[in-house]
């Protein structure tokens, strides 16, 4: 019942905002924020019902037919109750921010309405209990990110933005496809994922030891999955998305390119993640991809001047931090390392659930400094905010010291985590690129701080900045309030499932990330204080590394240019061959036939149909006869 | 009298009727939406049956055996929908145009439903040829470019399809003589059926007549490289006529193959050099024509291309032949008519307005025309296979139903194909959101006004986009008139 209010709710609100918005008006707003308020209260609801059995029922039919059982299958545990409590809880602080920085969008309607369905989109992958109902919500969150990104469809930039990132969310999802029809076909039709984890698991027909076990089989299924997750997570090769996705709006980036969809790909790998640990390459190589996006976007970061776009590449090097942790545990479940608990939690969930929402936190914070410096997004135009934007300072210092891992505060259990399991894999690179983007991160969020917030106003639009409203105000002071203690048992004790048991001995992880900590920050103090101009200029970085344009030349010669060959090829051969050459010879035999020939196409078409008629009629009925 | 036959004659009397000097718009109008209420409420009596239902024949002659039978199952009933809907949505969006608009409109969609409800394999092509005729002489008549150009058009289009023609009738006719034994000949699709289900014919005759009828109703549907007529002949076809022939005749091969090719000779698409020569068409028409369609810079020639591409996956479909994917090849077929006729419809408006569809001199008409907007979005995310509209429920029975015999390590040459056909996916986002971007993104260019249509000529194009959401969220309304198997057991 929850679970159908949660999912369905959303879409209601989705369907009439978008289809009726310009009769609805400031309808619209109220539908879409009361939507999200009641999902809220419902999503308390099933938190309370914690004590329920797990089980995943049948919501809505969608495709039944044979052995292919295709439908709305609602998937309730620890995982799902915990993401949606992420999901509907920022949802909702997003929808009342969005209130204040969307006040005078002529388009409001629009963005709520494209809101809305986004909720639902996000709702249906977390409660998805089989993989073809994940892929249907898969694609659905891309079409809301589509529309959200693209809201402001005027500005060529936000244009081309969004339909990159569709773009190369539908590379990732070509793999995804791949994998379910790979896993549909090994499991015999089905794609649930219970029935899944029973098959691949210990004992199971498709486990490591069963005679069904191919090791490259699994290995091909996990990697197709996992490029699903490349594309969604925003993972090398497919990252460059998200940071042209900081074109839409910042309540946007903050609740999607931030705290929930780009998670899902963490989100659905956990979820799959008896199959990586089922294939030991595979677990390396999602582990690699996610420790080199960590450290490479954590690299570009440093050099980022536009606030947005810092905090986006952050995400992706937390993002890849997680990917990693997805990895490393299932490298450590593979040498055996025994989990503790009887149910215990993964530490890729774990840094998912603080990273939502500090970094939503400061997304939103950068939205109210946007929304004060008139549109303002340069670092260097800012300066002194410290001073007439208290509230959002200290809540934007919350949300940075929580990221950088500072003792006691949420980011920093879930990074010892994270960290942890990156020792326990017994690939020691792993854990020292962990190190690095973590002294990585504590430098450019620190320079954030110090080059937005201190020293003195650069530009007009920093001096006479104000306060944001106090809708905007009231999410950040939540959020900070999670910020600061959401890994706390006494504040998740609903979402048990996220925090994995504390690993004992850990001493060097432990000292490894306070070290990083304080190079990080230390080296950016050092070098920012006080400064007016960026003192290191590292072009590559500055310049992502020229991905961007390396893909661009890929896809003009790949695409553009062989689109163009092949389009001359069969105009000259399968036109030429097919139809130009016979017709050249009939005309040669024609040219003996004039006589037949009037110049009407009617006449030609009605010869045509007489002469169907004719053949039919000899056919049928003349030469049976003279057969007898 | 069944209910069939008065469903196949209404829009002959009617184009009869404007013919002699009715009021054609009032006319047509008013015996399409008849039609349409009455395919609906056979569609309402067939609902949970199983097998041919409605049947009804008239006994024309005795040896060989030829009589006017009608009969639907759930393939023929969905593809009756299909018809009634574009034939509504095409004749309402008609505007100031002379009657032979409303005439060749109603025979195309008569011939159409006579096809898709007759069950009599003469009928079945007879049908097809009459609704063929107005497509090329609107073409001629009325394309949409210089006399010389459309004139060319019209006849490439008309020398193919006319050849296409006579190789499916050859292909039928050797078909009807090795089922009839030397007696007593017949053309009645069940006695067909019934003789191959006792007298089966060996493989190899069957992989043989397979192939005639393959490359007959192939180019029909324009199936690589027998397509080159289709991507001109949309492009410069008048709009009802691009709607109707792209939406709903083209389905006819397609729907021959799965009616008269499948259940005739079961064993015929799984020989091998009979699969692997569909399998590489079939690629041609995705990989290939997925690239041409990429490289087209106008709206027109997208659509063309693209309608051709999109084929491909439902030739995928009858080439897999299992239960799951020819079901999902039929909603396929649903899907992509209603979606094509849409963006034909809305395309052809387009063209009226601004005169122009070339890409790089438009841009920005969604802050001029909102619902226009929306409505093309509909089209556009359909046919790029967006869940929750009806072309994915499609696409992805197919892609599942390539892999219901599966062993690990060692994929067949259909489940290759089904991974490389996916990429396609990727080729269709990207062009159609090229074309999204390049007309409704941006700032609006110069000198390029568009306004939204008046509510009442929203009707047809509202009508498709909501076919659309409604059975891409509930496939299995689809799915429930299907309940027989489509090829024999």
């Amino acid at each position: 019942m929850n679970a159908s209010i949660i999912l369905l709710l959303p879409f209601f609100s989705a369907l009439v905002i978008l289809l009726g918005h310009r009769q609805l008006k400031g309808a619209a707003v109220l539908i879409s924020v009361g939507s999200s308020i009641i999902s809220f209260i419902a999503c308390l609801a099933l938190l309370a019902a914690a004590d329920d059995k797990d089980n995943t029922k049948l919501l809505l039919p969608f495709l039944d037919v044979g052995f292919l059982h295709a439908n709305i299958d609602v998937m309730i545990d620890k995982q799902s109750r915990g993401m949606m409590f992420i999901v509907s809880f920022i949802g909702l602080l997003v929808h009342i921010f969005s209130l204040g920085y969307m006040k005078d969008d002529d388009a409001k309607p629009r963005f709520f309405g494209s809101l809305s369905l986004f909720m639902f989109s996000m709702t249906g992958i977390v409660l998805a209990g089989n993989l073809i109902m994940m892929f249907i919500f898969w694609e659905l969150v891309g079409l809301s990110s589509y529309l959200l990104i693209g809201h402001w469809y005027q500005k060529a930039s936000a244009a081309e933005a969004s339909k990159k990132a569709f773009l190369t969310n539908r590379i990732g999802d070509f793999g995804f496809m791949i994998g379910i029809l790979l896993l549909f076909g090994a499991n015999h039709g089905s794609v649930n994922i219970e029935d899944l984890t029973t098959a691949f698991g210990p004992g199971g027909p498709l486990g490591v030891n069963a005679p069904g076990h191919s090791a490259g089989f699994t290995t091909a299924a996990a990697l197709c999955i996992f490029l699903g997750a490349v594309g969604k997570s925003a993972q090398f090769p497919l990252h460059v998305w998200l940071p042209d996705a900081m074109e839409g709006p910042t309540p946007v980036s903050a609740l999607i390119h931030a705290a929930t969809m780009v998670a899902a790909g963490v989100y659905m790998l956990v979820r799959m993640s008896f199959l990586i640990e089922a294939s030991p390459l595979a677990a390396e190589i999602i582990a690699g991809i996610g420790a080199f996006t960590a450290l490479m976007a954590a690299l570009m970061a440093t050099q980022q001047n536009d606030i947005k776009r810092v905090l986006a590449y952050s995400t992706l090097s937390q993002l890849g931090y997680m990917v990693m942790a997805v990895g490393a545990m299932a490298m450590s479940v593979q040498h055996g390392h025994e989990l503790h608990g009887p149910d215990p939690g993964h530490p890729a969930m774990f840094h998912l659930y603080t990273h939502a929402f500090f970094k939503a936190m400061l997304f939103l914070g950068s939205g109210a400094i946007i929304y004060a410096c008139h549109h303002e997004q340069d670092i260097w135009k800012m300066g002194g905010l410290r001073k007439h934007m208290p509230v959002t300072f200290y809540t934007f210092a919350i949300g940075t010291a929580a990221l950088m891992g500072v003792p006691l505060l949420s980011g920093f259990w879930s990074k010892e985590a994270v960290l942890g399991v990156a020792f326990d894999s017994g690939c020691k690179v792993l854990f020292l690129a962990g190190a690095a983007t973590a002294a990585l991160t504590a430098f450019y969020m620190t320079r954030l701080l110090i080059v937005a917030f201190f020293g003195k106003p650069r530009t007009d639009a920093s001096h006479h900045a104000q306060e944001a409203p106090l809708v905007m105000i009231l999410p950040l002071g939540i959020l900070a309030i999670f910020s600061l203690f959401s890994a706390y048992d006494f504040f998740a004790t609903p979402l048990q499932a996220m925090k994995p048991p504390h690993v004992e001995g850990h001493q060097t992880v432990f000292w490894a990330s306070v070290l990083a900590l304080l190079i990080g920050s230390g080296g950016a103090i050092y070098l920012y204080r006080g400064k007016n101009k960026d003192p290191i200029s590292i072009k590559l970085f500055a310049n992502k590394f020229y991905f961007d344009e390396m893909y661009a030349v890929i896809v003009r010669v790949c695409q553009d240019r062989l689109a163009w060959i092949v389009t001359a090829l069969e105009r000259v051969f399968v036109d030429g061959l097919v139809a130009r050459l016979p017709t050249a010879l009939v005309a040669r035999l024609g040219a003996a036939t004039r006589m037949l020939q009037g110049g009407h196409l009617q006449g030609y078409t009605f010869l045509l149909g007489g002469g169907v008629i004719a053949v039919i009629y000899l056919v049928v009925f003349v030469l049976p006869r003279l057969g007898h | 009298m069944s209910v069939l036959e008065l469903i196949i004659a209404l829009p002959l009397l009617a184009a009869l009727a404007v013919g002699l000097g009715a009021p054609a718009r009032a006319a047509s109008l008013g015996a399409t939406f008849i039609n349409l209420i009455l395919v609906l409420y056979t569609t309402v009596q067939y609902w949970g049956k199983t097998g041919l239902a409605f049947t009804y024949s008239r006994p024309i002659l005795e040896n060989p055996s030829l009589s006017f039978a009608v009969g639907a199952d759930g393939i023929s009933i969905i593809l009756a929908l299909l018809t009634t809907l574009v034939m509504l949505a095409a004749i309402w969006q008609i505007h100031d145009r002379p009657a032979i608009f409303y005439i060749s409109s109603l025979l195309i969609g008569g011939g159409a439903l006579g096809a898709f409800l007759t069950t009599d394999v003469f009928f079945i092509y007879a049908f097809h040829e009459l609704a063929l005729i107005p497509t090329f002489l609107m073409i001629a008549l009325h394309g949409r470019a210089e006399p010389a150009h459309r004139k060319a058009v019209a006849w490439k289009a008309t020398i193919y399809l006319g050849v296409g023609s006579l190789v499916l009738l050859a292909g039928l006719v050797w078909l009807v003589l090795e089922f009839s034994g030397g007696s007593k000949l017949t053309f009645d699709l069940e006695a067909l059926r019934n003789q191959a289900r006792l007298n089966p014919l060996p493989d190899a005759k069957q992989a043989q007549i397979f192939f005639v009828l393959l490359l007959g109703f192939g180019s029909l549907v324009s199936l690589f490289p027998f397509h080159s007529w289709a991507a001109p002949a949309y492009a410069t076809a008048p709009t009802p006529v691009a709607m109707l022939h792209s939406g709903v005749l083209k389905k006819f091969g397609l729907y021959g193959l799965i009616r008269i090719a499948l259940p005739l000779l079961p064993h015929g698409v799984h020989v091998e050099w009979v699969q692997n020569a569909l399998l590489l068409m079939l690629l041609g028409n995705i990989l290939v024509m997925g690239l041409v369609t990429i490289h087209a810079n106008r709206l027109d020639d997208t659509l063309a291309n693209s309608s051709v591409m999109h084929m491909g996956y439902i030739f995928l479909g009858i080439a897999a032949g299992t239960e799951i994917a020819l079901k999902g090849a039929v909603i396929l077929m649903f899907a992509h008519g209603i979606s094509i006729a849409l963006l034909f419809g809305l395309c052809g408006r387009m063209r009226n307005q601004l005169g122009t569809l070339e890409y790089n001199k438009l841009g920005g008409l969604a802050s001029h025309a909102p619902a226009f907007t929306v409505l093309f979005a509909f089209g556009t995310f359909a046919s790029i296979g967006l869940p929750g509209l009806t072309n994915f429920a499609g696409e992805v029975m197919i892609f599942l139903g390539n892999f219901t015999e599966f062993k690990a390590g060692a994929l067949t040459n259909l489940q290759w194909t089904v991974i490389v056909a996916l990429w396609g996916v990727v080729m269709s986002a990207v062009y159609m959101l090229r074309a999204y971007r390049g007309i409704f993104h941006g700032s609006p260019a110069t000198g390029l006004f568009m306004i939204d249509p008046a509510f009442s000529q929203r009707v047809p194009f509202i009508m498709l986009a909501a076919t659309l959401l409604v059975t891409g969220c509930c496939p299995w309304l689809l799915l429930n008139l299907m309940k027989s198997a489509v090829v024999l057991p």
